[in-house]
């Protein structure tokens, strides 16, 4: 058929800019997210295993960094981005089994994984703080 | 690919207001997507409103009167009316469902209507759903058998019919898989969630003896598994289906069968 327009100049129809957000999908992203956040976690791990074994001096230039403000930050959100991907990979595991498709227990396994995910990371740094003797 | 974006010639400009509200009456705003293969403009949204007191209480009922009365340009399909035929299919409110089961008074404020999204739109709210057809006629729905046909039909137990329910009724009208982000970003290899919860259908029917080629085509880290459950799907179905839990019996399917 003959067309003044063909299929290749159409535009596409919006898609993120339009659907609204939902929890479940929010979840799917902060997965992913805190997925590559992981990766960034390992390296300072591995950076800070690097530091104890290159000796006294560069390991308290790096446990220095640690204790700043900023240093305690960026270990705060590894710490959640570590918990929430677990407990969003257990999630995935549940649904793997073909359990909990159902719309209630979606949105339900969401909530709780949010609310655990940040409830166990406060707990871990509640913990962490009383056992240094801070409170 | 991720585009977060639209490209150049799909973003939306401003529109046009088609009338005021006039009147005493239950006055209801409608933003519609409008774009027009014969000029050479970007898509926009245009306005209209409409008295709700003069109007049926669907959104097709809106669409159907802003046609006939106010802008007959408007494009859109519809057929049945009653949510079995799936013409209307389109992004209300956010969400994708059908024009002709959503109810107005199920939205607050302003109506939003957008087509389907991220599918190249053929005029206003009219998508070309080509490749999604095309990946429905990939997963070959139709009962495949290699033993003589019995003298009357392939007979099946009670229990294995029911294993069909809630997969038979789709009416591919396609708000599950253009809900999906997965498929926004990989429609040209991932099958969407359509086109699977029909595939499911077809390798758990008891009369049909493909299922191991089925699987064979389906196990692929696009076909099936770019499905990461982010149950947009599901929640858009406008008959209620589950595409996600049938994409996760699919997974289980292609795991088991090593074993």
């Amino acid at each position: 058929m003959a067309s003044a327009n063909p299929a290749g100049k159409r535009p596409l129809s919006p898609h993120l800019q339009i659907y609204r957000p939902m929890l479940t999908m929010l979840m799917s992203i902060l997965h992913r997210a805190t997925g590559a956040a992981l990766y960034f976690g390992t390296l300072l791990v591995a950076w800070w295993l690097f530091a104890a074994a290159a000796g006294p001096e560069y390991y308290d230039f790096a446990s220095g960094f640690a204790n700043s403000f900023i240093g305690r930050l960026i270990l705060f959100g590894y710490t959640w981005s570590l918990i929430h991907h677990m407990l969003g990979g257990l999630r995935h595991f549940i649904w793997d089994t073909g359990r909990g498709f159902d719309l209630p227990t979606v949105e339900l396994l969401a909530r709780a994984t949010i609310i655990g995910s940040l409830t166990l990371t406060v707990l871990i740094w509640v913990i962490a703080y009383a056992v240094r003797g801070a409170f | 690919m991720v585009e977060l974006t639209l490209p150049k010639n799909s973003k939306i400009s401003g529109g046009k207001t088609w009338n005021e509200p006039e009147g005493k009456g239950d006055w209801r705003e409608f933003r519609v997507y409008r774009w027009s293969p014969d000029d050479d403009e970007n898509p926009r949204v245009d306005t209209y409103h409409l008295n709700l007191d003069e109007c049926g209480p669907m959104v097709l009922d809106a669409l159907i009167k802003i046609k006939n009365e106010l802008d007959s340009t408007l494009t859109f399909r519809r057929s049945c009316r009653e949510g079995i035929c799936g013409s209307c299919a389109m992004n209300i409110d956010g969400t994708n469902t059908l024009a002709c089961t959503r109810g107005m008074s199920e939205i607050k404020g302003t109506v939003k209507i957008y087509p389907l999204p991220h599918q190249p739109v053929v005029k206003d709210l009219v998508p070309d759903l080509t490749n999604f057809y095309a990946q429905h006629r990939s997963i070959e729905p139709w009962l495949q058998t290699e033993t003589t046909p019995p003298p009357k039909e392939w007979r099946q137990s009670r229990e294995d019919r029911e294993k069909l329910d809630g997969l038979y009724e789709c009416i591919l009208c396609a708000c599950c898989s253009t809900s999906c982000p997965s498929y926004w970003w990989n429609s040209d290899r991932y099958l969407g969630p359509a086109a699977l919860l029909q595939a499911y259908r077809w390798v758990i029917d008891s009369r049909d003896e493909e299922t191991g080629k089925r699987l064979d085509f389906l196990e692929d880290p696009f076909r099936l598994y770019r499905c990461h459950t982010i149950l947009n799907c599901a929640k858009a179905c406008p008959k209620g289906l589950n595409p996600a839990k049938a994409i996760a019996e699919l997974k289980k399917k292609t795991v088991e069968r090593r074993f």
